[in-house]
């Protein structure tokens, strides 16, 4: 059992993951950062590599990833990163890149240095199970979950593939669309994840799109997990950046908390 | 040749999207794949290509060139005869067909030289589709008239103004439209790029390039040519050529990339010549990246050749050595531009000016026996700012 699937074996709460860039506002900020999102309740932090041309991504993030490598954040700087963290912090932490920056740093030794790092787990936007039989093989040999995504198009076949090989939890992509704030999430996001969970008992979580204490409890009221990323990206620009971060991050444990006991 | 089950030409190609694209890319391949074999779409694809398009574009014996150059007989496939000036209408009205019969609306299109957002524009009229264009702020600069043209025909210009402000950002913004409109929205890539089927279907509306030259140029000398020679950006109006002739294993093909500044300084976008292989919009092909695997910024004197990617068939062409790549910096190319202009009084679009002087030099070299055939991609009447920048010539 890896130590994602603990997170959902407890069974007490619904898992809050947080989404940072590394390296935004600065790499400083990103070691700061991190140990406070434990803190103040997230039970995973997916740790985003900087890519230059992050095509999932709406307005926030890829500013903030044009940011962080204009600050220099490489591959390297974020397994680096990961090591250090690790003296502070015992929660799950994710990578989510794109495939390229995996494939030049070479797959085996990106996943045999990540894990070594104490990273647990591995999300590729642009990298569909189709095309995901290398990475697959090498990271769950190695002991990195290969998180794959479903989204709202998914039709029941591709829901299959998805869920069989998934590893960790299946993140589902709550709009068809880019990361980034929206008023509204999809309306039938209750259904979606009840058809899924007709044929898997691997946990899944909702991101892209969540902003609000209001949006997280209500998807935390269906599905296992949810995932915040561009607003605490948008809070991260401001000028009391952690203190807002971890009150917001805060508000968001309480409304998921407040829709597991109801 | 045909790519396999999974899009992959040898160990290029594939789809590396976003999931919520993937159920998308199998409609567009399942309804491309009846279309494939329905003889009512061709039909129509043909009488339109003849009677909108205007093709079938001339093979110009080119006598001029020829005399000036002093070896090899040099022929021009005239694709900037098409209408709306270069190659890129080929496809545009291919994929506007297709998009029509499978009930989108709505179209998106990206565009670098702003050919393909013209022609894009073009189609869509004729069609009564709506229709978005996202530019680079780069080029939208350096290709106004084409923005113009673009708005007057009745699309929405989209102006990019991240990263390098160029093609690859105009994929990069159009492939987010797509992912969020996907259910009535149909991507018109311009090139022979992106995850498959675009690679194989671009390729299959562009080789009409290919099957004209080679019944014109046997009319014409009896014979197939010695050389084809092509300019390569995302590499379809090269691998439109190409494609009928890849069998003839005598008939040497070559593409020409843009050198920019040199291929030392940096600032080029010269592809398959100086490139790695990778993963950028959507497939595996060679690619300019830097050691941690980011896209580099390019460079070129043309927009429709500033693409730090390229089409996997073409990267595949490059490995087998089938296909010879090549490079032509932006001085050079500005010298073939004037070459045509003077010897032939025909102004190349600055993307098709790589090839002819890449070409003229070759001719020259050759014996008068041989032949080159040159596609001649476009007309270069949206350049005419930027030459005269270069020549320092105020208009
Ligand atoms: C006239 C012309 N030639 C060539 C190109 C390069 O594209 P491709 O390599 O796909 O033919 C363009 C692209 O905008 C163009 O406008």
């Amino acid at each position: 059992m890896s130590c994602i699937d603990d997170v959902f074996k407890k069974k007490r709460k619904k898992a809050l993951i947080a989404y940072v860039t590394v390296g935004y506002p600065s790499i400083e900020a990103t070691i700061k950062v991190v140990p406070m999102l434990a803190e103040s309740g997230c039970d995973i932090v997916e740790l985003g590599i900087p890519f230059s041309d992050p095509m999932a991504d709406g307005a926030t993030i890829q500013q903030a990833s044009f940011c962080a490598r204009q600050n220099g954040t490489t591959p390297k700087h974020c397994i680096e990163l990961v090591r250090q963290l690790r003296q502070e912090v015992s929660i799950p932490l994710v990578f989510m890149t794109y495939y390229n920056p995996v494939f030049k740093y070479g797959i085996e030794k990106f996943c045999c240095d990540s894990v070594e790092a104490g990273v647990n787990g591995i999300i590729v936007p642009d990298m569909p199970p189709d095309e995901g039989f290398e990475l697959e093989t090498i990271s769950h040999k190695q002991g990195l979950d290969l998180i794959y995504l479903l989204a709202p198009t998914s039709t029941a076949e591709r829901i299959e593939m998805v869920v069989r090989r998934s590893r960790g939890f299946i993140y589902l992509v709550s709009v068809t669309g880019t990361t980034g704030a929206r008023e509204s999430l999809t309306t039938d996001l209750g259904e979606l994840v009840t058809g899924i969970k007709k044929k898997t008992s691997k946990p899944i979580c909702v991101g892209f799109g969540i902003s609000t204490p209001q949006q997280a409890e209500q998807v935390a009221s269906v599905a296992d997990g949810v995932i915040v990323g561009s607003q605490i990206i948008k809070l991260m620009q401001a000028k009391d950046n952690f203190k807002s971060v971890c009150g917001f991050v805060k508000e968001l444990r309480q409304a998921i908390d407040r829709a597991w006991s109801s | 040749m045909q790519p396999d089950k999974k899009g992959y030409f040898g160990e290029y190609g594939g789809r590396f999207v976003p999931e919520t694209l993937i159920p998308v890319l199998d409609e567009l391949e399942a309804n491309y794949r009846v279309l494939k074999n329905d003889a009512a779409f061709w039909g129509e694809f043909e009488s339109l290509s003849r009677d909108y398009s205007g093709r079938p574009t001339p093979l110009y014996d080119a006598e001029g060139m020829t005399g000036h150059c002093g070896g090899a007989r040099i022929f021009l496939k005239r694709e900037d005869l098409a209408h709306t000036g270069a190659h890129k209408i080929n496809n545009a009205l291919g994929q506007g067909l297709l998009a029509r019969k499978m009930g989108k609306r709505r179209i998106i299109a990206e565009t670098g030289a702003g050919q393909h957002g013209v022609a894009t524009a073009a189609v869509c009229a004729k069609l009564g589709l709506k229709c978005i264009v996202y530019m680079g702020e780069e080029d939208v600069r350096r290709q106004a008239l084409n923005v113009f043209r673009m708005k007057l025909m009745g699309a929405e210009v989209k102006t990019v103004c991240g990263g390098s402000r160029t093609l690859k950002d105009a994929i990069n913004e159009a492939i987010r439209d797509w992912v969020t409109n996907a259910r009535d929205s149909h991507y018109l890539l311009g090139s022979v790029v992106g995850p498959s089927p675009y690679p194989r279907m671009v390729r299959d509306f562009q080789s009409i390039i290919g099957k004209e030259a080679r019944k014109q140029i046997k009319d014409k000398t009896g014979r197939l040519p010695d050389y084809i020679v092509a300019c390569v950006g995302g590499g379809s109006n090269a691998i439109g050529i190409y494609h009928p002739f890849l069998k003839d294993e005598e008939i040497r093909l070559i593409g020409v990339e843009a050198a920019g500044k040199g291929l030392k300084s940096g600032m080029h976008a010269a592809t398959l010549v100086a490139g790695s292989t990778g993963i950028l919009h959507g497939t595996r092909s060679y690619l300019l990246q830097d050691k941690e695997g980011q896209i580099k910024q390019t460079h070129s004197i043309s927009a429709g050749l500033d693409y730090p990617g390229v089409g996997p068939e073409h990267s595949f062409l490059k490995d087998s050595g089938r296909v010879k790549y090549v490079a032509v910096d932006d001085g050079q190319a500005l010298e073939g531009f004037r070459l045509l202009c003077r010897t032939e009084g025909i102004m190349p679009a600055m993307e098709s000016a790589h090839a002819i002087y890449y070409a003229a030099k070759l001719a020259g070299s050759l014996n008068r026996d041989e032949i080159i055939v040159i596609n001649l991609s476009g007309r270069g009447d949206k350049d005419i700012d930027i030459v005269a920048e270069a020549m320092g010539a105020g208009l």
